[in-house]
């Protein structure tokens, strides 16, 4: 884990200065990238407070679990599978830490079947997503929920892997919805 | 066969025949004296309206001028195979309108058996024509035509979605709401003035509902969540909504002005779209609370919710027939989503469609026919099979995705 630390520290300095490719936030405008020193980062200890995975820099860090926001569902389930609960844990703890971030869940699901039906589900899996993260001690009004049914697929092709990319939880952070 | 419907402007939509009924009834329409004139759209209508039923088999008419009070030459109309026989006149009016005026004859007891005169505009020539078409139907089939009557459904096109309403042939189409949102459920209201829709113009969906003549819309449902499936009561004056203000997709009753919002039914799953029988006594709607998505009828006074669909996994968009006696959904067998038709007497139930994406059955107001979406290379359609599944047609617009299908009732 302190292994990992230190690159961490690096990029997020890379990206505070421009480099980023999250989509874009009001918190990146002007942040303090003039306070850094290059040599701190450089010969920075691991494990200091600088380093926090769950500083608000994080969310900009394509090597941060941070980063990785979606949550697929099998078909017609809206059950969180258990290989996402160190995900969720990861964003748990970033909210907690970050009590000013609100985190919008959109809820999606395949292009088959009931446009109805799919708004439901997309809203149940909204939803599992919510619980799951409260479970883990998020403050519900740090949460809302909201389902795009089947209308904003990610990805348009008519085939098993494009169906499963659009069942689908996104959580998306303040500034970013 | 064939018969496309010429298109003047792309979002035009265009129908093709892809099966025809087995028993159909010959019969000859011969052009209108002075059509020529004015229009030719008159027979062309009148007959196409015919055809597209599957109902009927046109004879060719030949070039024997004739008008609504020529004497049919029985015997030879009757060689040619015609069982029925349709002629009339189309002439100028004193104040600059047309008289359109038509007799029907039956060429077995050889003589007329229904006969109109209607005044109308240039402007009115198809909606005079489907009045005729609609009177022979009704004389020949005993059943109410629905060639009068108008459908709704939603065109995409890039980043564009438009509300469109259009005659039940497809064309004269009207854009009642254009959004870069989605826009999605239309559903009219009893008397046909109405349409109460699903937009996502304010970044979630809302329940709209949109007075046709004036343009004027008010929203009918906007908490918390998300609004969606408005299903108009058969008095007009109330809508069944889903809406998950209280967590999950749950039905509401809600005043068509957005007022007295009640509660209708509770699950712990997904409940959704909700339809009213045509007596007003129970709700069909869609609900997993059985482990997968099936149809649920509940009395609309309250009570115990029953099962009505077992059969495979994936069972919704419960619609009723006008007559109540039927049931259109779509169910899911082997990743393909059909339309199927289940008599409620002796839950028989039979899949109509041989497509894989239907969706949103919608039935004619006569009963006859189902409209619905499908695709077909890789393009939304509209196609309307019949409720015996043996007449098939396709509606499809250029270049353009068309959806969310809705098929207005008789006009009063």
């Amino acid at each position: 884990m302190n292994k990992t630390l230190l690159p961490i520290s690096l990029v997020t300095l890379a990206l505070l200065a421009g480099c980023g490719s999250q989509p874009p936030a009001p918190e990146q405008a002007g942040a303090g990238v003039e306070d850094r020193n290059p040599n701190a980062v450089a010969t920075s200890p691991v494990g200091t407070s600088s380093t926090d995975p769950y500083a608000l820099a994080a969310l900009k860090d394509p090597k941060s679990p941070l980063s990785k926001r979606s949550i697929y569902f099998d078909l017609d389930s809206y059950v969180v599978k258990p290989e996402y609960q160190a995900l969720l844990d990861h964003h748990a703890k970033f909210l907690a830490k970050n009590g000013q971030m609100k985190m919008l869940i959109q809820g999606n699901a395949d292009e088959r079947g009931s446009r109805e039906y799919n708004l439901s589900l997309g809203q149940k899996r909204a939803e599992a997503v919510k619980k799951a993260l409260m479970l883990l001690g998020v403050k519900e009004a740090q949460l809302e929920s909201v389902s795009l049914g089947e209308e904003k697929p990610a990805c348009m092709e008519a085939s098993e892997s494009c169906w499963a990319q659009n069942r689908r939880g996104d959580m998306l952070y303040s500034g970013e919805f | 066969m064939l018969a496309s419907i010429a298109s003047t402007s792309l979002a035009q939509l265009s129908i093709e025949i892809t099966g025809a009924g087995a028993q159909r009834m010959p019969i000859a329409i011969t052009d209108f004296a002075g059509e020529r004139v004015v229009s030719q759209a008159m027979t062309s209508v009148i007959r196409s309206d015919l055809e597209r039923s599957g109902r009927f088999q046109l004879v060719d008419p030949g070039a024997v001028p004739m008008n609504e009070n020529t004497a049919p030459n029985y015997l030879d109309w009757k060689s040619r195979g015609a069982d029925a026989l349709a002629a009339g006149s189309l002439s100028g009016t004193p104040d600059g309108r047309y008289e359109t005026r038509f007799r029907l004859y039956d060429t077995q007891k050889q003589g007329a058996i229904a006969g109109l005169a209607l005044t109308h505009t240039a402007n009115q020539i198809r909606t005079t024509a489907h009045r005729i078409a609609d009177t022979i139907y009704e004389k020949l089939t005993g059943e109410r035509g629905i060639f009068s009557t108008r459908i709704a459904y939603v065109v995409k096109s890039a980043g564009r979605y438009e509300l469109q309403i259009a005659d039940a042939d497809g064309n004269g189409a009207q854009s009642a709401l254009a959004s870069r949102e989605p826009i999605i459920s239309p559903a009219w209201s009893p008397d046909g003035g109405k349409i109460a829709y699903v937009s996502f113009e304010q970044k979630k969906p809302i329940i709209w509902v949109h007075d046709l003549a004036t343009g004027k819309r008010h929203v009918a449902a906007n908490f918390k969540g998300s609004n969606s499936a408005p299903a108009w009561a058969p008095d007009g004056r109330r809508l069944a909504v889903v809406l998950t203000k209280d967590g999950a997709s749950q039905l509401y009753l809600v005043n068509a002005d957005g007022s007295g919002i009640t509660r209708l039914a509770t699950s712990a799953g997904i409940d959704t779209e909700p339809q009213f029988s045509p007596d007003g006594e129970f709700i069909y709607f869609t609900s997993d609370r059985g482990g997968s998505p099936q149809i649920y009828r509940q009395p609309v006074a309250g009570g115990a919710a029953q099962r009505v669909t077992f059969d495979g996994s994936y069972n919704v968009t419960p619609r009723l027939s006008p007559d109540g006696k039927n049931l259109a959904f779509v169910t899911r067998d082997g990743g393909r989503f059909r339309v199927a038709v289940m008599d409620l007497a002796s839950r028989q139930v039979q899949v109509l469609t041989d497509t894989a994406k239907d969706e949103s059955p919608s039935f004619a107001p006569n009963g006859r026919m189902i409209l619905f979406a499908t695709e077909v290379g890789g393009r939304g359609v509209l196609a309307a099979v019949s409720v015996d599944g043996r007449v098939k047609q396709r509606l499809s617009v250029q270049a353009a995705d068309v959806r969310e299908p809705a098929w207005g009732p008789f006009s009063k």
